[in-house]
């Protein structure tokens, strides 16, 4: 497999300009002759379907929901950031930049970074121009705050919703161009391969997801923005059908899968209550602004919270960091609180949560302040609950929240197929081993709006194109596999629900390739991984029939390569044999616990190429350059 | 606790449909009313059945996804929330509840409680955008929009396109979701340019959808997830009136 | 088709009329309550017949009067249809539906209220409106009085006068919320000046038929 990146010649900052300047146009007269399929409508996809209807190509766009609107973009909270300096506090373009490096701990590639953030700010001005109500000052400007324990105040923000308004920014601009007619939007379907021929993505089939019929599209380039794979856990704050389908059949058909093990996990999440769980829920970090994280001192304590005095109480963010206290960056507290738990501090029914308390808040601030500041946030935990946190404190956890790896993608955006792009949380490229908080909408929208529109543009002017119909041998030949996989999903007819799978598998995940992993937990995983796979297409009961809506089908054909993913990701985290952002090896840690990168041997991106059996991937890397930022040790004592 | 379900199951669109009675057993009070179908549903398919389906997703009340009637209420008993922040605590030991799916002509149900909300996606494709274009754009600082105006246009965009005000409403009206979007551009100086033209088509078009028209019973607010005010039903009047004349 | 009756044809249009018919009428109210004041008077009706026969002389009046009939056909059959088209916008009901929990009783009587009043309204013109402009019945104050001398009829105006109250109780706000006017800012206003329409107005109509009662008029007077 030849990689090639693609990363334009000169200094950083005059990459994008000067790679925009040497790409080849189409000729506007001849836009509308070019189909362009874009699977996936969340940020990445209406915003790139609508770009793309709006310079004139025939594009179709594809999504499992009824509508875009659906999308778990819409769950983001927090913000999206760009270098606008409005704040006047020493902001720029660089700075960006130097931040999300940094913040990735050394894994991204550069020259993508730089591009990032560098058309950041249109986002911001293309949002505001679609009516997106960004927080106002008093004065009616835009109002920034600062975000993550970002030094700046670069945080652009729509009260705690301010996904749901960007992707509604972006579904009304998609909404547009399916009015004047350049966009043709096809609802509920869900895309199950994508075609090649001769060498270049041609296509996809679809699975229509309401009268269960196999439809195959062709086009000139497929675009997918699926996003991330996060339920290959089971439980995550991903919405419960986000799924790695698209992305893990485009890579059995030859795009490249990077940095799989790298997954991020938010510290405060509220924990799991019972087997019945179904998914875990978020809360903003910025409750760790003014909350206390500890638990008992006394293991297995099994008092109530208000019943353990002050000194019989543990700090422990507070006593092991000092400087940063309860603000130290995601990994960390996350990190901690599972070790607090494993080493039997837990508190809660099942043991597997910590105290944040807003007691000293509410003494030092009143309760009145604590609502004004957290109050949407306290009521959500006391809805969930049960529990009300202005009297007792809250118990979080740590849950998987966001995935860094996807499939690879060159400076173009495109995979190693040609003329399949990948956009938005499905690919691997900006975030490095750990992404930033008010990060992910910022690349969805830069992909979308600003950057995957001329890469493409540029693939259709320098290609010449076949003409193909839906009725091509290749496309016969792939909705013959889907329908095969999908019949023989049906005929197990066993005694166990896919839900019941997807369970035992995501455990077996987040218990050894989870939080915090180590050699002989991954090989364990390699061995249980593969078996709980195996069982289940000896074991799972499908009811119904595949030409209805058949929701338990769905979800198989999810779960079954969920199952194939996470083996890769087990494999990906025990080659990786450092410890980087979201990824810790346990064997890799500095004296004080801390994550130890080994940048001689691991600056790299592993693309990990489906050699036609799952579990015997083949390693490609992408050696990564540090030109600009250098490397060094991140720090919060 | 124990529960029993008398649950509206529809194989599809020209199925006559039928309550249908499920035993739920060890309901847990912590669990979301989603995840108690879940487990009724696991039972369902252990015994052959097909599961009830239901529309869901994000589980966070913000994709706007699910929605049911649940004992002749929009997402249930309680304000302010979707049916995936409906916890079992909120019902008693030995309770039936009825669960059903949305009830409009303009919502056909596609199977048990899954309905087909197209027509709100029609209606947004007639104008509940502003017609910008990709790059080009001036400064977002350029428009001053002082704070409480934002904040209106904010309280307006925060629907979430569940179709609970519908559902609620005695005549089948979406004078609360098209209200809600056209309050929001109306508000802001981004809409401007295309008030008149907005409401007009989106109107039209939800009257081409067959909703009812709006008698002004306020259910909608009631029973909207995120709250939403019926001044913006008045501002959408408003702005219609002024449109036409 | 032409703008105006595609206004008034859509479903805001629809609700618009409605919400213009019912202030008129509930305005004309007020000329028709001054007016009903005078059979207060003692002085045997004079006034109250003098005002009668202004009221069915004057052209401009009996042009005017033509339009309000107009208004109460055109409230009634709007209404009608409005209410067939909300009906039929969910075509299949639910097996449980607690639109009380969410809505006030006065919003969800809207449509019996407002065949009560129609019921009313014919029992009431039929009593004094035809004997007035069709049987050349110069003295409708006499009539009044002895039709008031009737427990019956004060108990069914009484009755009639507490369902119109209800009825504007809901649509005198609600036409305001129609034409947009009901914002954060007139919200109260608005809420006041129902208070005239749907509890003044109606008390107002009902001190008559209870003064005549217990306090006489003048029971001399029998009709033909």
């Amino acid at each position: 497999m030849t990689m090639n990146s693609n990363i334009p010649e000169g200094p950083i900052e005059k990459k994008w300009s000067n790679h925009k300047f040497n790409m080849k146009l189409v000729n506007p007269a001849n836009r509308r002759k070019y189909k362009i399929i874009v699977v996936g409508t969340g940020l990445a996809g209406s915003s790139v379907a609508a770009t793309l209807g709006e310079l004139g190509y025939n594009v179709h766009a594809f999504c499992y929901h009824e509508s875009p609107r659906r999308a778990h973009s819409i769950a983001a909270q927090g913000g999206i950031n760009a270098p606008k300096n409005y704040s006047n506090d020493g902001d720029s373009v660089y700075r960006l930049f130097y931040d999300t490096i940094k913040g990735g701990d050394y894994r991204a590639r550069e020259s993508n970074v730089f591009r990032l953030a560098e058309v950041s700010g249109s986002i911001i001005d293309q949002c505001v121009a679609q009516g997106v109500p960004f927080a106002r000052d008093y004065a009616g400007y835009l109002d920034n705050r600062s975000f993550g324990g970002a030094q700046v105040a670069r945080t652009f923000y729509a009260r705690g919703q301010t996904g749901q308004q960007l992707l509604l920014g972006a579904y009304a601009a998609l909404n547009r161009q399916i009015d004047v007619g350049t966009v043709k939007f096809y609802d509920r379907r869900e895309m199950l391969d994508v075609v090649i021929i001769d060498g270049k993505a041609r296509g996809i089939v679809a699975r229509n997801l309401i009268s269960g019929k196999i439809e195959s599209y062709a086009a000139d380039a497929v675009v997918l923005a699926t996003g991330g794979y996060g339920n290959v856990f089971f439980l995550s704050t991903n919405a419960k059908a986000s799924n790695a389908t698209a992305v893990w059949r485009a890579h059995k058909k030859g795009a490249l899968f990077g940095n799989p093990c790298f997954t991020q996990i938010h510290p405060t999440c509220i924990p799991v209550s019972g087997e019945h769980q179904s998914k875990l829920t978020l809360m903003s970090e910025s409750l760790r602004n003014d909350g206390r994280v500890w638990v008992p001192k006394k293991k297995g304590d099994t008092r109530s919270a208000k019943d353990i005095p002050e000194n019989e109480r543990d700090y422990y963010l507070e006593r092991l960091y000092p400087s940063f206290g309860n603000l130290v960056p995601r990994d960390v507290a996350s990190r901690r609180a599972k070790e607090m738990c494993d080493n039997g501090y837990g508190v809660g029914a099942s043991k597997m949560a910590v105290y944040l308390d807003f007691a000293d808040a509410i003494k030092r601030l009143g309760s009145d302040e604590v609502f004004q500041k957290y109050g949407n946030l306290l009521d959500m935990y006391k809805q969930i609950t049960g529990e009300d946190p202005y009297k007792v404190p809250m118990r979080i956890y740590p849950a998987v929240h966001y995935t860094m790896g996807g499939l690879w993608v060159d400076y173009n955006l495109m995979s190693t197929i040609p003329g399949l792009f990948v956009l938005g949380e499905a690919n691997f490229s900006d975030h490095g081993a750990n992404r930033l908080g008010a990060s992910a909408l910022m690349q969805g929208l830069a992909d979308g709006y600003f950057i995957a529109p001329y890469t493409i543009s540029n693939y259709l002017a320098s290609n010449k194109f076949a003409a193909v119909k839906e009725d091509n041998k290749e496309f016969t030949e792939a909705e013959n596999g889907v329908t095969a996989t999908i019949n023989k999903l049906l005929s197990i007819d066993g005694t166990k629900t896919v839900d019941e799978f997807h369970r035992e598998f995501g455990k077996a995940m987040w218990d050894y390739v989870g939080m915090a992993r180590n050699k002989a937990g991954l090989q364990k995983a390699l061995k249980i991984l593969p078996e709980i796979r195996e069982k289940f297409w000896k074991e799972v009961k499908i009811t119904g029939n595949a030409h209805d809506i058949n929701t338990e089908l769905e979800k198989a054909q999810r779960v079954a390569d969920f199952m194939e993913l996470g083996e890769l990701m087990a494999i990906d985290a025990l080659h990786r044999e450092e410890s980087c952002g979201g990824h810790f090896r346990e064997e890799y840690q500095t004296e004080e616990g801390e994550a130890k990168r080994n940048d001689k041997k691991f600056a790299y991106v592993a693309a990990w190429e489906y050699t036609g059996k799952p579990g015997k991937p083949k390693m490609n890397k992408e050696d990564l350059d540090f030109e600009e930022v250098h490397p060094s040790q991140r720090s919060y004592k | 606790m124990k529960l029993t379900l008398k649950v509206w199951r529809q194989n599809n669109k020209n199925d006559e449909g039928r309550f249908v009675d499920y035993a739920a057993k060890d309901v847990s009070p912590d669990m979301s009313f989603l995840e108690m179908l879940d487990v009724v549903n696991i039972d369902l398919v252990k015994k052959g059945e097909t599961p009830i389906v239901f529309d869901h997703d994000c589980r966070e009340g913000i994709c706007g996804s699910c929605g049911m009637m649940i004992n002749g209420r929009a997402h249930g008993p309680g304000r302010g929330i979707a049916t995936c922040q409906l916890h079992m605590r909120s019902f008693n030991d030995g309770d039936e509840i009825t669960i059903e799916p949305w009830r409009a002509k303009a919502f056909p149900v596609l199977k048990d409680l899954m309905v087909d909300r197209t027509s709100f996606e029609r209606i947004m494709r007639a104008g509940g955008y502003t017609s910008a274009k990709t790059g080009g754009i001036p400064d977002g600082n350029t428009i001053l929009i002082p704070k409480p105006v934002a904040d209106e246009a904010f309280d307006a965009a925060a629907c979430i396109g569940c179709g609970a005000c519908v559902a609620a409403c005695p005549n089948s009206s979406a004078m609360l979701f098209v209200g809600a979007k056209v309050s929001q551009l109306a508000l802001l100086p981004q809409g401007q340019a295309e008030r008149e033209t907005r409401v007009t088509r989106m109107v039209a078009q939800m009257d081409e959808e067959k909703f009812g028209s709006c008698s002004n019973t306020y259910a909608c607010e009631a029973e909207c997830p995120k709250g939403i005010s019926v001044t913006h039903i008045a501002r959408l009047n408003r702005e219609f009136v002024s449109a036409q004349f | 088709m032409n703008p105006f009756f595609r206004f008034i044809n859509s479903s805001v249009g629809k609700k618009v009329l409605m919400s213009l018919t019912g202030i008129f009428l509930a305005i004309f109210l007020i000329e028709h309550l001054a007016g009903n004041l005078l059979l207060l008077k003692n002085d045997n009706g004079e006034a109250f017949n003098g005002f009668a026969k202004f009221m069915g002389g004057n052209p401009v009046v009996r042009i005017l009067e033509v339009g309000l009939l107009s208004l109460v056909l055109l409230h009634i059959f709007n209404g009608t249809r409005l209410w067939l088209g909300n009906r039929s916008a969910r075509d299949k009901g639910y097996g449980a539906y607690r639109l009380d929990e969410n809505t006030t009783l006065q919003s969800r009587m809207m449509k019996i209220s407002a065949a009560l009043v129609f019921v009313f309204l014919t029992v009431h013109m039929k009593k004094f409106w035809v004997p007035a402009r069709f049987q050349g019945e110069h003295d409708i104050a006499s009539l009044v009085y002895y039709t008031f001398q009737q427990p019956f009829y004060v108990i069914f105006y009484l009755a009639a006068f507490f369902i119109l109250g209800y009825h504007l109780r809901h649509g005198f706000q609600s036409a305001f919320q129609t034409m947009g006017f009901r914002t954060k800012r007139y919200q109260s206003l608005i809420e006041f000046v129902a208070v005239l329409f749907w509890l003044v107005l109606p008390l107002g109509f009902a001190v008559i038929p209870l003064y005549i009662y217990f306090f006489g008029g003048s029971p001399v007077a029998v009709v033909q």
